[in-house]
């Protein structure tokens, strides 16, 4: 076999439900085990704010779909010898399958190196599935591949109700559901059907167990099981919904060696070369199991395994494609026993989803056997209580741990136990508290009952806490007890009920200094994957209270620098705090400091141990960070590269006397502070909108007298949905208060004036000491209105009028000289003619800084850094002024998985990801980046209902090119008639509540006759079941483009009618 | 419950509280890194005479399954009549156990069978301080009672002697091949991987000289201790290699008898392979399996006579896993290819045995 010098990485793309993080993590650790074989790699994938599409990790890094078009020309243009398909998720996996099917790999003679495609296929069909391990004597579900919605009724009705409906090639159990009778599965199975040629219905084995097995196999056929782990929530939630543990807990030997051993006949049996998931279902009253599926690639859970175990997964799996026996590797962490081998944990994991369905109008919080979690969080501890409660607090919202939370309201505590959603575990805690039983709780849940006591267990410690008033009392027994049980200062504090007396973070500060004179402080363990069998030299720590000793010696010599990670990816923080985390950490380490994290994500590059001299996997709390500041004693922290999280710490963390580097903790606050940031901009001359914190509705509505509407309404407490709203008119204004805000003197409402068509200019720069060393100015391509995080962002921008930029520049520098800032730091404008205010400063970068860095080609963050080091830095020679392309970032939105809600994007954000692409002028770049988040050049038909006056009149131009490009317009009724007006031809459709009326805009979309649907709500509030959200949500539900904003559809109209797909650049970020 | 302090010979001391039975005891204070299957260590006759501490925080998860025994007098779950084991150390001991098949709880099964547990130990802290200073002796002493227990003697004490069967045990009796089972401290699942492979076993005790039995093979069973005790074993096996044709096997003490009996030496690894993830290879070979261990001497590779080679070797420390013949048909591994606790990868090896049996 000829060697090989050049592979192609298909990547995963745009961060979104089901496909996050992770394999950004996995492909990054693919690349580095390529280039040290020396080869030379290509990368296809247009998500530019991860770390694999950095410099130095691929050598030709493509900005593109990843789809096989795209693809194709990649690879007429590189020559690649070999393709690696299983590092970008099911994206790259499909897009590999694709490419196989149209014989282009064969075409250009490409090597898929690792799992050959039969195999992929093998697992990807279900028919074929099933077949292939019946030929080995293993049990699957029994299921029934059906091509048509008669077919599954049949089905479903020979397998007897309740049945699993899931649509094969899909990502995340994407059209997936559970269906109780005839109605539900026909609805769930034409949803399938939208994305999927064939769906399976199985029968339903609710209530089971469900346990994965992570595999890695060679081309010799040596195989090991890297890790095992159980789910917590029982089978009939999504495995990526569900808390998951590590190893597994109920299982006894028997039962976890019979899995294992099945898990490896089944990778023989398939042909597996690198990893693979293995997932069942296992009977919680028998040994009777069922294999559930197979994924034939690196997934969510084999990052999740490589972070829990210390085992490189990724990296390992890209080796043996190469060829390697696992004999002929080294285990990582320790250097100098074999790869061959599984690890022996000596700690417990516990993983946790983080939702956001709080951001989303309407949405079905039910969980089940769909995706809809946002990210996840991993939690390290050597008790169970420790890590859940840990886990509770790392998901960040608002949560901490398992008690002595904020109240929450349930009305119908069995309805919750029984129908899980979100919050289910802590309705567990609810249920405790009511006296509920274990066995009460095990028979709503079927949560096992192991996970159950374990949870009683915090709450009778939480009951035991209760009984004291003063920490002094409780004994050094029982404060041990509980700090092994998880409990922070903070609950301890609570249930003590010392916040009636004092500050909360007084209280904590008292429980801290009193424990620690109790020699009460947590020891620092290390993950070396053979629990310490052999000495080992690892990196990768985590705290614990159950233990006596630290495995490390802290040199306390002033060398280390500390990095505060971003946490859980949510909306609005992911994988691009990710970036620039691990930017500061390569930059620290360069200059010869010790790189040190905290974060706790592991779905990020960031927690992997090689990106830094020591890795601290654990929370973010000032208590944690503290406790690790304690051993460490730092040179510095940096708290601006890690998104809100450490951002918010700043200002307590320098009341310890933490050195921070960069921009200090009090000009942190005098930004983030509203008064104070106002009264600033107001002594320097820089306007803003106007804007008030007011506590009733009388000021409230004297405010909107004098400013009038619209109004931006943020209230400072949230009952239910959205935190934030634009409100037009009164009735508006009173309906979404009495909704969601509680006005009141402890609880102000920040209203401010709302500018409409005003352009958001974003300025993302560097300085030092207050003077601007490098910076970039980007423009969206929507008006004011769509979160910036859900923009369309243009960057050097085209449209802004260069005085606008001036002005800009202008009113940065005063801000960054008034506050001082050394660093990263983003401001957001608004700009109407040359009117400019500022909405927004944030001392910390921001989601473009990867974005705008890797467009520059100058590294922001390695700039602050330097500069937060004291390092001398020098002022760059080129700026955005001299880019001859153009860079697109356009946002990924997953509503496809989030049931029911409103697909229609306001001043909260919405998206799960972004990608950036690259082209020579802006309608390529526009079109690139489009492609890449989903989106489909129509063939025929478009649907258009274009909003109010003055947004049917910007798409007027758009919908009169359409007509000239051959299309043909379906508009509803007032855009039909304006259409008409200015003589462009269309047909008139209906709405839904027009009935009887024929041609039914909805029933066109259940036919697919439409290929795009241009939606713009009138104005900027939502909610109730309108005819739009009607459209919008079924152009979803059945995966045809919709398009929300005039601006942005005028914009990718404009450009897909001028550019055709061979005409747009296939160019390399380097050949830029 | 109550308060214990665990004190090992160099002064280390762990302090805990009781969750077994209660009395102070002494020992060889060994760990074991498997996350699975302490019902199946603690009746593991090679942990005779040891106070066996578990890496793997949270222990008691699933209960203990119900001590039944079958007709053919081996217990369904467990691997021998009772705990041997001296003594368990947890870090995380967690009485509120579930699942279907459990009887009891692991404290309770403890005080049926007065076994002491205690729990609270940073036994990652304690495995390395093992790791470093190699095997030490310990005891278990409760806090409000005054030391009056002797130290523990483990080197140089034949436990073998101890936990051997004292007289000929015979399973399914006239049904295939004979094979005499040398009971070094043999655990159920070897047996039971043999009946299952239809061949009928004559358990016999340790020291029982087999060559006089009529038998179409030898087996050689695991057991606890120093090696060095049990010459009687060696003589009766280098009585038989020198004798006879006939098929042999031998797991882990029978590794290091065989190898004795060959003429190689044994001596006492710097660190033990204790663990249900040991990586082995056959030698020559790009096979490799994971293994289950529980051993702390090993055989010289170097020391084999000519007519013997290595089999397998361990992958991380590259000591020996496994000798066998280079022309007759005998063999024997290091590790457990039996299982229980552990990954069941090896279990061919009976297969190969008994298809040699058959030959």
């Amino acid at each position: 076999m000829e060697k090989i010098q050049k592979v192609l990485l298909l990547g995963s793309g745009a961060l979104k439900i089901g496909e996050a993080g992770e394999f950004d993590y996995s492909g990054s650790q693919a690349l580095k085990a390529l280039r040290e074989e020396g080869i030379e790699t290509v990368l296809i994938n247009p998500n530019i704010a991860t770390v694999q599409t950095s410099e130095g990790v691929a050598d030709h890094i493509y900005f593109l779909p990843v789809t096989p078009f795209f693809v194709e020309k990649v690879i007429q243009k590189e020559k690649p010898q070999g393709i690696m398909l299983a590092f970008g998720g099911q994206t790259a996996l499909n897009c590999g399958v694709e490419l196989f099917k149209k014989g282009i790999l064969e075409k250009y003679g490409i090597r898929v190196l690792g799992t050959p495609v039969q195999a992929i296929m093998d697992t990807e069909d279900r028919e074929l599935f099933v077949e292939r391990l019946d030929e080995i004597n293993v049990k699957t579900i029994k299921s029934e591949a059906c091509q048509n919605i008669e077919e599954s009724l049949k089905a479903a009705n020979d397998l007897g109700y309740p049945v699993i409906l899931r649509a094969a090639y899909a990502l995340g159990g994407l059209g997936s559901g559970f269906c109780d009778n005839d109605d539900e599965l026909r609805k769930l199975a034409e949803k399938a059907f939208s994305f999927s040629p064939q769906v399976l219905v199985e029968k339903s084995l609710k209530g089971w167990k469900e346990i994965e097995y992570e595999v890695v196999r060679d081309s010799f056929d040596n195989c090991i099981t890297v890790c095992n782990m159980e789910n917590f929530d029982p089978l009939g939630i999504h495995t990526g919904e569900s808390i998951v543990i590590a190893p597994s807990q109920t299982l006894t030997n028997h039962e976890y060696h019979k899995l294992r051993e099945l898990s490896i006949r089944i990778v023989r049996h398939i042909g597996i070369v690198g990893e693979c998931n293995v997932q069942y279902a296992f009977d919680p009253n028998s040994e009777d199991y069922r294999v559930i599926e197979v994924n034939a690639r690196l997934s969510r859970s084999s990052a999740l395994a490589s972070k829990a175990t210390g085992y490189p997964l990724a990296f390992v799996a890209a080796k043996l494609g190469l060829g390697y026996g696992l004999f002929d590797l080294k285990n990582s962490v320790t250097k100098t026993t074999s790869a061959f081998f599984e690890p022996a944990l000596d700690y417990v994991v516990c993983k946790i989803p983080r939702w956001d369905l709080g951001k989303f109008r309407g949405v079905d919080r039910e969980l089940g056997s769909s995706m809809k979690s946002v990210g996840e969080v991993m939690a390290i501890g050597r008790t169970f209580e420790e890590v859940i409660q840990k886990g509770l607090r790392m998901i960040g919202q608002g949560m901490h741990g398992f008690v002595d939370n904020k109240e929450i309201k349930i009305e119908n505590v069995d309805e919750a136990l029984r129908e899980p959603t979100d919050k289910r575990i802590f309705v567990i805690e609810k249920a405790l508290a009511a006296g509920y039983t274990v066995e009460q709780i095990h028979e709503l849940t079927k949560i096992d009952n192991w996970f159950l006591y374990r949870l009683k267990n915090i709450h009778d410690m939480d009951q035991q806490l209760h009984k004291f008033n003063d920490v002094k009392q409780i004994g050094k027994d029982l404060l041990l007890q509980a700090k092994i049980l998880g409990f922070t200062d903070f609950q301890i504090a609570r249930a003590l009920g010392m916040e009636q007396d004092m500050e909360m973070e007084q209280a904590i500060m008292q429980i801290r200094s009193y424990r620690k004179s109790l020699g009460i402080i947590p020891c620092v363990k290390q993950i070396d994957t053979l629990a310490a069998e052999y000495p080992a030299q690892t990196n990768y720590l985590y705290l614990t209270y159950s233990g006596v000793a630290n495995d490390i010696s802290f040199e306390q010599d002033g060398h280390s620098v500390v990095v505060l990670g971003s946490g859980a990816y949510r909306i609005g923080s992911s994988v691009e705090f990710d970036w620039c985390g691990v930017q500061a950490l390569n930059t620290i380490r360069r200059e010869g400091y010790r790189s040190v994290m905290i974060n706790y994500n592991p779905e990020t590059v960031s927690t992997d141990y090689d990106m830094c001299d020591r890795l601290y996997f654990d929370e973010l709390t000032f208590e944690r960070v503290m406790d690790i500041l304690d051993y460490e004693r730092p040179y510095g922290v940096i708290v601006s590269t890690g998104g809100q999280i450490p951002n918010n710490l700043a200002l307590r963390l320098d009341e310890q006397h933490v050195p921070l580097l960069g921009t200090q903790a009090q000009y942190i606050d005098n930004a983030e502070d509203r008064e104070k940031f106002s009264e600033m901009l107001g002594r320097i001359g820089v306007d803003q909108p106007e804007w008030s914190a007011l506590t009733s509705m009388d000021e409230i509505n004297k405010f909107i007298d004098r400013v009038g509407f619209p109004v931006l309404v943020r209230p400072s407490y949230v009952l239910s949905g959205a935190a934030m709203n634009v409100c037009s008119n009164r009735d508006e204004l009173e309906r979404f208060l009495k909704l969601a805000a509680n006005v009141s003197k402890k609880h102000p409402v920040v209203v401010s004036r709302f500018l409409q068509h005003a352009k958001e200019v974003e300025m993302d720069a560097v300085a030092r000491d207050g003077e601007i060393i490098a910076y970039a100015i980007s423009e969206h391509i929507e008006f004011a209105g769509v979160h910036s995080g859900d923009a369309t962002i243009q960057f050097p921008p085209q449209k802004l009028y260069v005085e606008t930029a001036r002005r800009i520049k202008k009113i940065s520098k005063k801000i960054a000289h008034e506050l001082h800032i050394s660093g990263p730091f983003n401001i957001q404008f608004l700009a109407r003619e040359n009117e400019i205010k500022v909405i927004e400063c944030n001392l910390r970068a921001s989601r473009s800084f990867p974005f705008v860095s890797k467009v520059l080609k100058i590294n922001l963050i390695e700039l602050a850094t330097r500069i937060m080091l004291g390092l001398p830095v020098e002022k760059p020679a080129k700026s955005l002024f001299d880019l001859d392309y153009v860079g697109v970032k356009a946002s990924q939105f997953s509503f496809n998985r989030l049931q029911k809600a409103d697909p229609v994007l306001g001043v909260d954000m919405a998206s799960t990801g972004e990608v950036g692409c690259l082209g020579e002028d802006s309608r390529a770049a526009l079109l690139k980046s489009m492609l890449s988040v989903g989106h489909r050049i129509p063939k025929k038909n478009i649907l258009l209902s274009t909003g109010d006056g003055k947004q049917k009149a910007e798409m007027l131009a758009a919908s009169r090119m359409l007509v000239e490009h051959g299309y043909k317009l379906y508009a509803t009724g007032g855009t039909s008639r304006y259409l008409t007006e200015n003589g462009i031809e269309n047909t008139l459709v209906y709405w839904p509540s027009e009935m009887g009326q024929q041609p039914q805009a909805l029933e066109m979309l259940h036919r697919r006759e439409i290929d795009m649907v241009v939606n713009v709500p009138k104005n900027l509030s939502t909610g109730e079941l309108t005819n739009g959200y009607k459209i919008r949500r079924a152009a979803i539900d059945l995966n045809i483009p919709l398009i929300t904003n005039a601006r942005l559809a005028s914009a990718f109209i404009y450009a897909f009618c001028t550019l055709s797909l061979d005409d747009l650049d296939i160019k390399s970020w380097q050949e830029y | 419950m109550r308060n214990v302090t665990l004190v090992l010979d160099d002064g280390t001391k762990f302090y805990g509280k009781s969750f077994g039975y209660e009395k102070p005891v002494a020992g060889e204070v060994v760990f074991n890194t498997a996350m699975t299957g302490y019902p199946e260590s603690l009746t593991d006759p090679s942990y005779a005479g040891q106070l066996m501490t578990l890496t793997y925080p949270l222990v008691g998860n699933y209960g203990v399954p119900p001590f039944t025994v079958e007709e053919n007098r081996l217990a369904t779950f467990m691997e021998s009549d009772r705990i041997y084991a001296s003594a368990i150390i947890v870090s995380d001991y967690i009485n509120s156990y579930s699942h279907w098949n459990a009887a009891e709880s692991l404290a309770d099964w403890l005080r049926r069978e007065r076994v002491p547990g205690i729990t609270g130990i940073d036994t990652r802290e304690l495995t390395k301080v093992l790791r470093e200073h190699g095997v030490m002796m310990g005891k278990i002493l409760f806090d409000d009672e005054p030391d009056n227990i002797p130290a523990a003697q483990y080197e140089g004490v034949n436990y073998v002697a101890q936990v051997s069967c004292k007289e000929i045990i015979r399973y399914n009796d006239g049904v295939g091949k004979k094979v005499v089972l040398v009971d070094c401290g043999v655990k159920h699942n070897i047996i039971r991987c043999l009946l299952r492979r239809g061949v009928e076993v004559i358990r016999v005790p340790w020291d029982y000289n087999f060559n006089e039995l009529e038998f179409d093979g030898l087996f050689l069973a695991n057991g606890p201790g120093d090696p060095d005790t049990c010459s009687a074993a060696v003589d009766n096996i280098r009585r038989f290699i020198t004798s006879s044709d006939k098929p042999c096997m031998g797991i882990c003490m029978g590794n290091q008898l065989l190898s004795k009996a060959a003429g190689a030496t044994i001596y006492k690894l710097k660190y033990g392979h204790r663990s249900h993830n040991q990586p082995v290879r056959m030698v020559g070979t790009n096979k490799c399996f994971i293994t289950s261990q529980n051993h702390g001497y090993a055989v010289d590779s170097k020391s084999l006579p000519a007519d013997w080679e290595p089999y397998f070797i361990n992958m991380n420390d590259g000591s020996n896993e496994g000798v066998r013949h280079k022309s007759k048909p005998w063999f024997s591994a290091q590790f457990h290819p039996e299982a229980c606790s552990g990954p069941v990868d090896t279990e061919f090896l009976f297969d190969d045995f008994v298809k040699l049996l058959n030959f």
